[in-house]
């Protein structure tokens, strides 16, 4: 199997600050995180695209009792980026933020490095901080 | 293919489990089950077993094995299976399947957990790998996270103030623990039948705006049943209660599922393809056991089956339309919040509650009367991805 884009390059990118993702040549929807195939249609020629890391807030939560080997309280949300894609991350909020945050306009801002026992290595997490 | 109906069902306590293995516990199931049927054990033929975290909860791989070993089977197809939540409710579909088919006549099928040894902070992070390992799991979502998610999108889609979202959500949470309350099964027997909005609002905040009170709590326990063809079925019970349909769906990262989140197409096609086996309608159902891991998850549930309409399923639940004389009473046994949730075995828990109301024998105050003709179980697997669905009726459709 080719892919346009691997997990394992995926994560390179961003950790470089860079948001990559997949676009389908017929249907033109931009996957990310990329998959073998596109979200939409199905098809299998894909070609890889960066995004501009820029969104709206759609919905986040303040995670009070963390996993084992991380540490809260932390902000999670998804962020519908302007290319489309939903992307899980990591926020930057402000303390006490609640519904109001929702719709705001948010661009990566940064990666959260992490690893456990179970995690086959290093792995990297979008975080998303508002936009001025 | 044949109709197959449920012939047997055994259930542990749900609780804390200190002294029990998760194989002893499915042996003290499935050995009720067997006795409630009459089975013997070498009339069983096949052998499935949900089970979602044994590997971390007590280094158990492979617990079908020992679990044939331990109730003395014979040497026969034994088979593990892996859904999340929704494990033990995919076992039994498979088992529904191998009778179904033909393959055999007598299956026993269930699930069993202990998610307690694990502790908290383990117990979080190991229900978190049923999301995408690098894509999801390192931003440190949690499972309470997800439907905190959940419900904040809920309330911007359908435009219901979160305050007023959240009061909606808290009646799930105190008719689940009052059914549970009357449950001798269950694990909050006895506690909590009497619980106020302000009660759940200000519990804890677990995940913003889930709070302790809107989340089921982590549980050991077992559950099984027997399934057997219909033409041998009255051989060993005056009440079968038959299989109708069953569905099955499944989802991916949370991402691709973007606003329908907060009605996942993924269970909207399970419940379908079950409906549509069994050649009933939401309208037809008079009992439902339904995945309310949280609060929101239940209203979810509700509006995906096609119960209520639309970001109107917590004012029906409000409004009582999902307590008896409701609309279609809804997790009597207490559900997940209120009975518990050992997650392997959450599935097949849900078969026998529905098994137990069909007989008319749902503890006092959680019987639905006149006694239900058609039931359902809906589970869900990891952020809706595993779905699985089954309809249960006292005839055979």
């Amino acid at each position: 199997m080719s892919k346009a884009l691997w997990t394992a390059e995926y994560e390179e990118e961003l950790r470089k600050g860079r948001l990559l993702g997949v676009r389908c040549r017929k249907c033109g929807t931009v996957t990310c995180p990329p998959l073998a195939t596109c979200r939409k249609c199905g098809g299998r020629e894909l070609e890889r695209v960066e995004l501009s890391g820029r969104g709206e807030l759609m919905t986040f939560t303040v995670v009070r009792v963390p996993p084992e080997g991380m540490e809260g309280p932390y902000a999670v949300g998804l962020i519908r980026t302007d290319e489309g894609p939903w992307v899980m991350g990591r926020l930057e909020l402000p303390e006490g933020a609640g519904q109001e945050m929702l719709g705001k306009r948010f661009r990566l801002a940064g990666v959260f490095v992490w690893s456990d026992k179970y995690s086959a290595g290093e792995r990297v997490a979008p975080v998303f901080r508002p936009e001025p | 293919m044949r109709k197959v109906a449920v012939v047997g069902i055994g259930h542990t306590k749900f609780g804390k489990w200190e002294n029990r293995t998760a194989v002893e516990l499915f042996a003290e199931a499935a050995t009720q089950a067997m006795q409630d049927a009459g089975v013997e054990g070498k009339e069983i033929e096949a052998l499935f077993v949900g089970s979602a975290l044994g590997d971390f909860g007590e280094g158990q791989a492979m617990i079908q094995t020992q679990c044939r070993a331990e109730l003395g089977l014979g040497l026969i197809p034994s088979t593990r299976l892996e859904g999340a939540c929704a494990s033990s409710t995919v076992a039994i579909r498979n088992a529904y399947l191998w009778v179904a088919s033909g393959e055999c006549d007598v299956v026993l099928a269930g699930g069993t957990e202990r998610v307690l040894p694990m502790g908290t902070p383990l117990a979080t992070r190991t229900f978190a790998m049923a999301m995408h390992a690098y894509y999801e799991v390192p931003a440190g979502l949690t499972f309470p996270g997800v439907f905190a998610l959940v419900a904040r999108l809920y309330s911007r889609v359908y435009g219901i103030p979160l305050e007023r979202l959240r009061e909606q959500m808290a009646h799930v949470s105190i008719q689940n623990h009052r059914h549970g309350a009357r449950n001798p099964l269950a694990q909050f027997y006895g506690k909590y039948e009497n619980l106020k909005v302000e009660d759940v609002l200000n519990s804890r905040m677990v995940c913003d705006p889930l709070t302790l009170l809107d989340c089921c709590p982590f549980t050991d326990g077992a559950a099984a049943v027997v399934l057997c063809a219909e033409e041998k079925a009255r051989k060993y019970t005056d009440t079968p209660i038959y299989i109708l349909g069953t569905g099955q769906g499944t989802g991916g990262p949370m991402g691709l599922f973007e606003e329908e989140l907060v009605k996942p197409p993924s269970r909207v096609a399970s419940a379908r393809m079950a409906f549509k086996k069994a050649g009933l309608e939401p309208k037809d159902i008079q009992v439902l056991e339904l995945h309310d891991c949280f609060t929101s998850a239940e209203l979810v549930a509700l509006e995906a089956m096609g119960f209520f309409p639309e970001g109107k399923a917590g004012e029906a639940v409000e409004d009582g339309q999902t307590e008896i004389g409701g609309k279609i009473p809804t997790n009597m046994s207490g559900g997940l919040i209120g009975k518990g949730h050992p997650i392997g075995a959450t599935g097949a828990s849900q078969v026998c509650m529905i098994v137990q109301q069909m007989r008319g024998e749902a503890p006092k105050g959680n019987q639905v009367d006149p006694v239900p003709e058609f039931g359902m179980v809906d589970t869900m697997g990891g952020a809706y991805g595993t779905l699985c669905h089954l309809i249960l009726g006292r005839v055979k459709g």
